[in-house]
């Protein structure tokens, strides 16, 4: 099977990789950018575990196409933290305890952030519906939408 | 299996044409990464339209309609204001779709050309009475959304065809839609039962009405004899009971896990009902 040749920026670095058309862009991080923070919960678009931000927007990689990639801009939740500096949500993540096992915590901070990037003050339903698409089979959502709005609240400079 | 990314429509229809194997289109990809992951359907050729110039425009016709590209996301649908105040329930169906992540990347498109029975942007689509544009090895054609559909996951489109944008009639004066649908949870479920409804009035009396249903036959249909019940009326308990009698005895449905025969025809009653009303109160502008 030919493999195709992809460039693509990755967390605002050039990234190249060869790819069979059937790999997935969750693949293509994982197995080859050695980004393994995002997450294969499902492989079917139903857990968000694999969430990732294609050219802006939030977008599940199990259901991207390597190959769709082309050009393109990925941020994972390798890109969150600054030069070693927790994000505010990451930092709230710990702070409320709002992870057990971890599984569905890259997925939920990247799609936390981009709710908060086109709303800087969202409700508790709000919040709630946004993270629909993100499974956690441990938490019970309540501790992972009070820290979603404590940072929030911090990133308005409100904290 | 090879991709395309094609840069027209019609050199898609070239490559699907002169295809010897299993061909998918590909717009969101919502549909067909799930079922090339679970090995449904193992496509020789993948042809992604979502670089040919115009798939993602929404643009008003100068008839007052509007013209919508075969990629335009669920998020893009939402987001554009007059598109949203013309057709809130043609947008409302689509908004319906899956999660955030699912809204970033399915189309109208897509959800019609997969055929399910139970796809949420289908009655929308086909109580206001779209229609979609097609190319295809012969030439091109448009075809109502009503007449795509064919069995479920299967479509009327001959080999090769590709759909290239949807359109919406013009709204027109006192014009209202609505779609609801009936999911055992309130997000990320596939319907048991969908209702659209599209009506106009004149002061408090209807004069058009058009009514589709989801998940209630092997395709989405249209049921003539509901919006038949309307017409003529002001929504009174008279005409809502015709309603509601006309949208049950046009279900055919399955019993399955989510819901029985029963359930679904009783279901569908209750959701004509209400989608009405609320139709009824946007042709009125009493609500948006
Ligand atoms: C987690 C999850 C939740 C979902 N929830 C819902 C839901 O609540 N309601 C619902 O209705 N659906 C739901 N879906 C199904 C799916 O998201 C929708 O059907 C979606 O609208 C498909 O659009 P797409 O652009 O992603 O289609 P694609 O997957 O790109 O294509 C779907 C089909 O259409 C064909 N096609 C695409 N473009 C064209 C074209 N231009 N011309 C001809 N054929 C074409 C493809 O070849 C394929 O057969 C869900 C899916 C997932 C993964
Ligand atoms: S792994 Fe992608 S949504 Fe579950
Ligand atoms: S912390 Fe375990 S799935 Fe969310």
């Amino acid at each position: 099977m030919s493999r195709i040749h992809i460039t693509t920026t990755v967390n605002g670095e050039t990234a190249e990789f060869l790819t069979e058309p059937r790999e997935t862009l969750l693949d293509v991080l994982r197995n080859q950018l050695g980004l393994t923070g995002s997450k294969e919960g499902c492989g079917t678009g139903d857990c968000g575990a694999c969430s990732v931000l294609l050219d802006g927007v939030l977008v599940s990689s199990c259901l991207v196409l390597g190959v769709e990639a082309q050009g393109k801009t990925v941020e994972t939740i390798e890109g969150m933290a600054t030069d070693g500096a927790l994000h505010p949500l990451q930092r709230q993540f710990i702070e409320h305890a709002a992870l057990q096992c971890g599984f569905c915590t890259p997925g939920i901070l990247v799609a936390a952030k981009a709710l908060l990037a086109q709303n800087d003050n969202p409700t508790e339903t709000e919040i709630r519906y946004w993270l629909a698409g993100n499974l956690c089979r441990c938490t019970g959502y309540d501790k992972i939408v009070r820290a979603v709005q404590d940072a929030a609240a911090e990133m308005r400079g409100a904290a | 299996m090879r991709y395309h990314a094609v840069e027209s429509f019609d050199e898609a229809v070239r490559i699907s044409a002169s295809a010897t194997g299993i061909t998918r289109f590909l717009a969101g990809g919502t549909d067909v990464l799930v079922q090339l992951r679970a090995g449904s359907i193992q496509p020789d050729d993948i042809i992604d339209i979502k670089h040919v110039p115009g798939v993602k425009d929404i643009t008003r016709r100068a008839d007052g309609g509007w013209d919508i590209g075969a990629a335009v996301s669920g998020i893009e649908l939402g987001a554009h204001a007059e598109l949203c105040r013309d057709w809130p329930g043609v947008v409302e169906g689509m908004r319906l779709v899956g999660s955030t992540q699912v809204q970033g990347r399915a189309t109208l498109t897509g959800n019609l050309c997969n055929g399910s029975p139970a796809a949420d942007s289908v009655p929308g689509l086909m109580a206001a009475g779209a229609t979609v544009s097609v190319t295809g090895p012969d030439g091109a054609r448009v075809v109502a959304v009503a007449d795509i559909p064919k069995s479920p996951g299967k479509t009327n489109l001959k080999p090769g065809e590709v759909i290239t944008r949807v359109h919406l009639p013009p709204r027109g004066e006192n014009g209202g839609d609505c779609y609801l649908r009936f999911i055992p949870r309130t997000e990320m479920d596939i319907a048991v039962v969908g209702c659209a409804v599209s009506l106009r009035v004149s002061g408090d009396m209807i004069t058009e009405a058009t009514v589709a249903l989801g998940a209630v036959a092997p395709t989405v249909v249209l049921v003539p004899a509901a919006g038949a019940a309307l017409v003529g009326s002001a929504l009174d308990d008279a005409a809502l009971e015709a309603l509601v009698t006309a949208a049950r005895a046009a279900c055919r449905p399955i019993s399955d896990r989510r819901g029985t025969v029963e359930f679904r025809i009783e279901v569908a009653g209750v959701l004509a009902r209400r989608a009405a009303s609320i139709a009824y109160a946007r042709a009125k502008g009493e609500t948006a």
